[in-house]
């Protein structure tokens, strides 16, 4: 019986702790998110979306060019690594039971771990050094290669989940394969696949190391996509380290932006996968 | 609905690219048909990198320069004078901005001439944040480099308080703060140390990024003087602008004659008045000779190439520096950067009309 | 309705399909681009810093001297500040993360499992710039004015938390990594710990176990490996964090054993200096820590993917 009362002690002291380390777990992002938006919201307005930084020194003006840079990137971005990314997952769920496709699936594995300031060296060697030109292009690449392994491998097991009954009634009627895959396959699993891809844009959205050398930075519109082109990461970064008040407040108003837009994608993200998971 | 959001994102995407490509297929007509296309405005967009000790003011020239001149944007990173020399170099940008001069060796290495602008002068302000010090630091020199030794450690040391007497100097660490990314401010700032310290000059020697025996780094005079501002008990050398901008303390330095000066306008004018620039018009004017002249002071310069190339950006960028050098310097003093002396502008002005782009004169227009 | 047969169009009977090798060769060149951009990079890395390789071979990395005016190039203290911070991070997010991964996986009752699985993967979506800005304007004062000085009172004694409390130091650098790479290994761990049959659970449970012994005697064991890939996972990503780590840990090349004082990692030499670097050797000798930092995330990344692959299949 005390041997019981032991053993029930251990089993309530163990759950205490697991508890602890979830609400320890939670602790920071409440933290860092209850923190960015006070301190954001006091620099929030109107201007913030509309005007360009103004030079140090002068209050106000804003980072309406850093917000478009970083939609402009991150679409050239997904333009970039979403097609790729499926059609690769294609290649992985419909034909990659092999030793191709076994090594291509490491090959994405050990990509997605590869730092992504490796990859922003990369392409600073294979694009900017290449093109003379910091670009938005440069940017989206490095954004793409980032992006790549994640839309492969979500875009290969959703895939995978689309039952074989659908491919061979698609075949039966007589369509190649190719129409097969594209108009049923692909189709049956686009909403699970849109889920992944945005997951993918969020992860990249945020993400500052890369852009550092391939986009660069700007104080002005970009005229082009092969111009020098402002983003909000890079322009968090460099407001942060500013000695600058204006500019800290700047930096906490663009962080906020930032965490919404990146939470917005990937909430709704989630919450889309959870409906059809429900659903099925 | 859902279904939608694929295709929906995809073309989304699709659009933007389209509507980048067409942005860029405008700005670009060939050299040849320039003559035949009416003057209609064209957008001219620059772009530049390099030093952080002149960023203040560029960043406000810049603004003031695209007010005139709405078609022409100039678009300047403050990512070290280091990266400003060897982006310059690999012509990833139309022009560069360093305080110190390049070397031999990388003048050597460009793929053509380049040519050293200057542009303002400045001061390497040396800071500090001591809770409770209420008379500026007076700082001799050999003090300092032994604080950027390590030798010195502590706020109450001795050869501190010989300066400052009657001052309460806490005996906290010391904490030395430097710049982490090449840097032309670390090069003017340890071009003067090793001029006063035969040790600093054998350990650590002068350059854009040296080897500093303690310290914290932090990246950018933006960096640094973040750095200071918030850490108790720091020391930090950055561009006077930043300092005066964010009412940092400065300290007095002791200069070749004796004087403890403070780093104003005047006292960088004072230290560049007796200096005769070389036909590179770069020129070092630490630890100058002067009773009013402050010993850590420097040119700043842009770096162009001799040939600018390019039919649109080269006149664009040969006016931009006419005007910078010029009505330009009618900024200079509300930012604390140094207006160049009227010799120094007679030359540059010389310098500007050698500018070429292919065989015909920049500065074609003036 | 939309019907399959509808999907697919009107019917053209085509004999063999001419268009399917045609299709599977170009679904299978975006596959073999995969490979190929990984293969680029590691050769990209490696030409960029043959002239490191070359002039300073092994003493590369046994060296602490880092000093581009001599143009003398040692990663050791990078190397260093790279492992100490991510083992410092380990020590901190493994506890944790397998706490909230158990409690997740065993404990929790169901309506609370998917909001708080939830909240903590929300956590990995947070920017790392953002951490970085959270790090220097409420992490490093916390640490300066009230963590450091406690610890110095406590553990004085220790060399680990002895020196001059700036805030910005390892410390900062291992704590923020920390709360980054927690979101990781918790839902790595916790899919590991949902592959683990069921069967094992209900077993030790006849046996009349509690459900922490069942999680010790069938849990566990059984999810070993699985765990262990998920804390090198964790390892890999802290190892190659930038900003958020370049913005806090103070970066200062040098080898100090108190967790107070500042240090550098191997990713953030890269983003501080490579913008700047003007010299050929000191170029070379940037790439070659890419280099190095590359060959160290993606043999960590082999090792964490095989063994979370011998428990469970799952993308991660």
């Amino acid at each position: 019986m005390n041997n019981y009362r032991y053993r029930r002690l251990i089993d309530l002291s163990i759950r205490g702790a697991c508890i602890a380390a979830v609400v320890i777990a939670i602790v920071p992002l409440v933290l860092v998110l209850t923190y960015v938006t006070v301190q954001g919201l006091s620099g929030l307005n109107l201007d913030f979306f509309t005007q360009l930084p103004k030079p140090v020194g002068e209050t106000g003006g804003g980072m309406a060019n850093a917000i478009v840079g970083t939609l402009e990137i991150v679409a050239l971005a997904s333009a970039i690594g979403v097609p790729i990314g499926i059609l690769a997952g294609v290649y992985l769920s419909e034909f990659g039971n092999n030793r191709l496709g076994k090594s291509v699936r490491f090959a994405a594995d050990v990509m997605s771990g590869v730092p992504s300031i490796t990859v922003g060296l990369f392409v600073y060697g294979i694009i900017v050094l290449r093109t003379r030109q910091f670009s938005a292009w440069a940017g989206a690449v490095a954004l793409a290669v980032l992006m790549l392994p994640t839309v492969t491998r979500t875009s290969e097991e959703l895939l995978r989940l689309v039952p074989d009954s659908l491919r061979e009634a698609a075949l039966g009627l007589g369509v190649p394969r190719w129409r097969a895959t594209l108009k049923v396959v692909l189709r049956t699993a686009a909403p699970g696949i849109a889920t992944g891809v945005m997951l993918a844009v969020a992860r990249v959205a945020g993400e500052t190391a890369p852009l550092l050398f391939t986009a660069f930075g700007n104080r002005f519109w970009s005229a082009s996509i092969n111009q020098p082109t402002a983003s909000l990461p890079v322009q968090i970064y460099t407001y942060a380290v500013s000695p600058y008040d204006e500019w800290h407040r700047q930096a906490w108003t663009a962080a906020l932006v930032l965490v919404v837009l990146v939470l917005l994608l990937n909430v709704s993200a989630r919450w889309a996968l959870h409906q059809r998971v429900r659903a099925s | 609905m859902k279904k939608r959001l694929l295709p929906f994102l995809l073309s989304v995407a699709a659009l933007l690219v389209a509507w980048g490509c067409d942005k860029k297929a405008q700005p670009a007509p060939e050299p040849g048909a320039a003559s035949i296309t009416p003057p209609a405005p064209e957008n001219i967009a620059l772009t530049g990198a390099g030093a952080t000790f002149p960023y203040p003011l560029y960043s406000k020239w810049m603004s003031q320069y695209h007010a005139l001149h709405p078609t022409v944007q100039i678009n300047y990173q403050s990512i070290g004078s280091g990266g400003g020399i060897r982006q310059i170099m690999a012509r990833t940008v139309d022009f560069g901005a360093s305080d110190s001069p390049m070397t031999a060796d990388e003048i050597q290495k460009a793929p053509a001439k380049l040519h050293h602008i200057p542009t303002t002068l400045g001061a390497v302000a040396v800071t500090y944040n001591l809770v409770g010090l209420t008379s500026p630091l007076k700082i001799a020199p050999d003090v300092l480099a032994d604080i950027y030794l390590g030798k010195i450690a502590k706020w109450n040391d001795k050869r501190i308080q010989k300066e400052n007497a009657g001052a309460k100097l806490p005996a906290s660490d010391i904490s030395v703060v430097y710049r982490s990314d090449g840097s032309g401010t670390t090069a003017v700032f340890t071009d003067y140390l090793v001029k006063v310290s035969a040790e600093f000059k054998e350990k650590v020697g002068q350059g854009k990024s040296v080897k500093w025996p303690t310290g914290l780094g932090a990246k950018g005079n933006e960096g640094v003087t973040g750095q200071v501002k918030t850490t108790p008990s720091t020391i930090g050398y950055v561009e006077l602008a930043y300092a005066a901008q964010n009412k940092l303390p400065v300290a007095q330095l002791k200069n070749k004659s004796g004087q403890f000066i403070e780093p104003s306008i005047a006292a960088v004018s004072a230290a560049a008045a007796g200096v005769e620039l070389p036909e590179s018009l770069a020129a070092s004017i630490t630890d100058a000779e002067g009773e009013k002249a402050y010993p850590i002071s420097s040119f700043t310069y842009l770096l162009v190439y001799a040939d600018l190339h390019d039919q649109k950006k080269g006149p664009a960028l040969a006016e931009f520096l006419w005007w910078a050098v010029h009505d330009g310097q009618k900024e200079c003093e509300a930012l604390n950067y140094a207006p160049l002396p009227a010799p120094v502008v007679a030359k540059v002005e010389v310098r500007l009309k050698e500018l070429k782009v292919g065989d015909k004169a920049a500065l074609a227009g003036l | 309705m939309d019907t399959l047969h509808s999907r697919l169009g009107p019917l053209r009977r085509s004999g063999r399909h001419g268009g399917d090798a045609l299709f599977k060769g170009l679904t299978a060149a975006f596959a073999v681009l995969i490979i190929a951009l990984l293969a680029d990079m590691a050769f990209e890395m490696a030409r960029t810093s043959r002239l490191s390789l070359a002039h300073f071979g092994w003493q590369f990395i046994r060296s602490t001297n880092w000093d581009p005016v001599r143009d003398q190039f040692g990663a050791l203290p990078f190397i260093y500040g790279t492992v100490v911070s991510s083992l410092l991070a380990l020590v901190l997010a493994v506890p944790i993360s397998l706490g909230a991964s158990i409690w997740l996986s065993e404990f929790a009752p169901g309506w609370l499992k998917t909001p708080i699985a939830f909240l903590i993967e929300l956590l990995a979506a947070v920017p790392s710039v953002v951490y970085g800005l959270w790090g220097i304007f409420v992490l490093c004062p916390l640490l300066r004015n009230v963590v450091e000085p406690l610890l110095g009172k406590m553990f004085g004694s220790l060399p680990l938390f002895q020196g001059a409390r700036q805030g910005f130091g390892m410390l900062a650098g291992g704590i923020i990594l920390a709360i980054m790479i927690t979101p990781t290994i918790t839902s790595v761990s916790r899919e590991v710990m949902k592959a683990v049959p069921n069967v094992l659970r209900e077993g030790s449970f006849a046996l009349g176990a509690t459900r922490a012994e069942v999680v010790r005697m069938a849990v566990l064991p059984f999810a070993r490996s699985g765990l262990v890939g998920a804390v090198i996972l964790g390892l890999g990503r802290a190892l190659g964090e930038t900003m958020a780590i370049t913005m806090v840990i103070g970066n200062r090349s040098e080898i100090s054993a108190s967790l107070f004082s500042p240090s550098y990692t191997m990713a953030s030499v890269i983003a501080n200096e490579f913008t700047e670097a003007t010299g050929d050797l000191y170029l070379a000798a940037l790439a070659e820590i890419g280099l190095l930092l590359f060959a160290v995330t993606v043999a960590l990344n082999i090792v964490a993917r095989l063994l979370v692959w011998r428990v469970a299949r799952s993308p991660v």
